[in-house]
């Protein structure tokens, strides 16, 4: 096997391997965690989980496939998720997400090294709608013209979604 | 007496930091309830909880005592799950009880595992939810270390675990029978019930799945006793409820507020009315998933009962003159859902805002029944022509039949959740929807 968990990762799957009956359980927070090492779940990266939990290689792609926030390919160190569901949308939120796509250059979908750029659903911070959210941080209120100031916050301060991993 | 507009239960303690942490929290009182709960026998919790008139915050709005009466006697393993996956759209109250009072929720969630002699007992939070997971882990790292979780809590002999769970992003996970499949390590995709999760939930096991803000109102109730809390509510909803107000008001927010409280006084007295000297349209009543109110349905109070029954609520439609049964002849008006409500102003294009919300139940639809995988993408994109004004003359008929066709044919209520909106909207702002074909045909 090409890939290899930290000891730090070995030792807190082993940690949540005794919070339940089997290991299988434990799917989701390992690959977390792989993501969280290797960037992206390649299917080395997936066949890492598998063999680290006794479980067969098309069940960790069946699971690992079903989550959106499990990516398969390299994205940025940020992540900028932008509301655009109802109560965004009411209060200006597909003008803060074209702020983000022409500010950053990128459509929704793509990344580049520093960032990706999700269209987000509800991200349960309506009542301070368009809201926004990267990482452990949260934009709220947020208007277009803050959309530049924000990007420079995150590239001085990254929130990599693998924070609390 | 019925709640006053002020009174806070569960969100005494929203903008105080030092709360957050256990010294605080215990300084304020916490877990003292919790050595009262730990001296009652689990059937007399039980039967408080019965006796408060607590009813689910989920959605459902679902009696929390009788569901905890559905757990088999003698059975040798339960699990409790708290619900923490709040991603219905217009709701977010539960992410904001867990970042400012987390040891309440779990001191109610002790008290409710003793109250089900539940021992291994899990919170499912939205994988998105980063900040509060990071927050949760810590309070319940806590409170293992003062030993309110662990293997002989307080000294008691009684053992109850807490395990944060993290998702990874997928709507249908706050369906409970969705969420114990992701919580088993599985695709998030719901079960067919019967069996219902009291029953067979959890590993096999009887489960019961309840939602962050139900649980945090339980140890309020022992302590204060189920007459107090029943008496604040209004009829057979019992305590206060956190209200989600977006959209075009002047003060959008999450209110903690009396049971009994009118959509207009929200709108006009708590929230400072509408947005730009504007006049409201439509109020999503509690989450997108519910029948919208139109303007003359507002004098009704946000309790569960009253948003099902009240006869000033005009019956969802299937087509004009045809009344939606929701099973047995009953009419659908609409419910009290999630506490999301969502104003919506005169000057917004309402076709507009219906493709929004059938776009994301497309997007979230997990795939597993023909009628809610299909019918949801179907439901969005001919929203989304009629939206563009390129709809043809029978897209309302259209839309009304696909929507009629998921409803009661889906293994999850996610099926529901697309088409009651879509019929509610159709019902009552019809109009909106022929002037948008007729400007096609005018073309
Ligand atoms: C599609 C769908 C999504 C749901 N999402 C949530 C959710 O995010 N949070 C929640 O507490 N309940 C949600 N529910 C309701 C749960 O299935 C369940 O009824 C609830 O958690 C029970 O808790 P309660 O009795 O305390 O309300 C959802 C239901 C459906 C059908
Ligand atoms: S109704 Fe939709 S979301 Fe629910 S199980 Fe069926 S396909 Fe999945
Ligand atoms: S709709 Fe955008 S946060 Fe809820």
């Amino acid at each position: 096997m090409s890939l290899e968990f930290s000891a730090e990762a070995q030792k807190k799957i082993a940690a949540l391997c005794e919070r339940y009956p089997s290991k299988k359980p434990v799917v989701l927070a390992a690959l977390h965690l792989a993501q969280k090492e290797f960037g992206h779940l390649s299917d080395e990266a997936l066949q890492l989980v598998g063999h680290t939990l006794d479980l067969p290689y098309a069940h960790v792609f069946g699971v690992a496939t079903f989550y959106t926030m499990f990516r398969r390919e390299p994205g940025g160190k940020t992540t900028i998720r932008v509301c655009t569901n109802i109560s965004c949308m009411l209060r200006g939120g597909y003008d803060v997400l074209a702020a983000f796509e022409s500010k950053l250059g990128l459509t929704k979908g793509q990344s580049n090294k520093d960032f990706g750029l999700v269209e987000e659903e509800c991200i349960a911070a309506c009542a301070n709608a368009p809201a926004v959210v990267c990482g452990t941080k949260y934009f709220l209120d947020v208007e277009p013209a803050q959309v530049e100031e924000i990007i420079r916050y995150l590239r001085e301060h990254p929130h990599p979604e693998s924070e609390v991993v | 007496m019925p709640a006053e507009i002020g009174t806070k239960l569960v969100s005494a303690k929203f903008g105080n930091e030092a709360a957050k942490t256990l010294a605080g929290y215990e300084k304020l009182g916490g877990y003292q309830v919790l050595r009262k709960a730990l001296a009652m026998r689990p059937e007399d919790l039980v039967n408080e909880v019965k006796a408060s008139n607590l009813r689910g915050r989920g959605g459902a709005g679902f009696a929390t005592g009788v569901k905890w009466g559905f757990v088999p006697k003698d059975s040798p393993a339960v699990h409790l799950v708290c619900n923490a996956d709040e991603s219905e759209p217009g709701t977010c109250k539960d992410r904001e009880l867990i970042y400012w009072d987390p040891h309440l929720l779990i001191e109610g969630m002790i008290i409710s595992a003793h109250a089900l002699r539940a021992v291994h007992n899990y919170i499912y939070i939205r994988g998105e939810m980063m900040r509060e997971y990071a927050v949760l882990v810590r309070a319940v790292e806590e409170a293992y270390q003062r030993g309110y979780l662990g293997k002989n809590i307080l000294g008691t002999g009684l053992e109850c675990h807490l395990t944060v769970h993290r998702g990874a992003g997928a709507y249908i996970c706050g369906e409970e029978t969705a969420l114990l499949n992701s919580l088993e390590g599985r695709r998030g995709q719901p079960r067919l019930k019967p069996p219902f999760p009291a029953i067979k939930g959890l590993f096999g096991e009887p489960t019961i799945v309840n939602n962050v803000e139900t649980l945090m109102n339980v140890p309020i109730i022992i302590d204060k006793g189920a007459q107090w809390f029943a008496g604040l509510g209004v009829g057979r909803s019992g305590g206060t409820r956190m209200i989600c107000v977006s959209g075009h008001v002047e003060r959008p927010g999450v209110y903690e507020l009396p049971i009994g409280v009118t959509f207009n006084q929200l709108i006009n007295e708590v929230c400072g009315g509408v947005w730009k000297g504007r006049k409201v349209r439509a109020v999503i009543p509690g989450g997108t998933s519910m029948p919208p109110l139109s303007v003359d349905e507002l004098d009704v109070p946000i309790e569960f009962d009253a948003l099902m029954t009240d006869e000033r609520i005009r019956p969802v439609e299937v087509r004009p003159g045809q009344l939606f049964d929701l099973g047995g002849g009953r009419q659908l008006r609409t419910m009290a859902g999630s506490g999301g409500v969502v104003v919506i102003d005169d000057h917004e294009d309402l076709v507009k805002a219906v493709w929004r919300i059938m776009k994301f139940y497309a997007h979230e639809s997990c795939g597993q029944c023909t009628p809610c995988r299909e019918g949801t993408g179907w439901l969005e994109k001919v929203c989304r022509r009629v939206a563009n004004e390129q709809g043809k003359p029978d897209d309302l008929e259209l839309l009304a039949s696909i929507a009629h066709g998921i409803a009661g044919n889906t293994i999850c209520a996610l099926g529901e959740a697309a088409a009651w909106p879509m019929l509610g909207f159709l019902t009552k702002f019809r109009a909106d929807f022929e002037a948008k074909i007729g400007k096609v045909r005018a073309a």
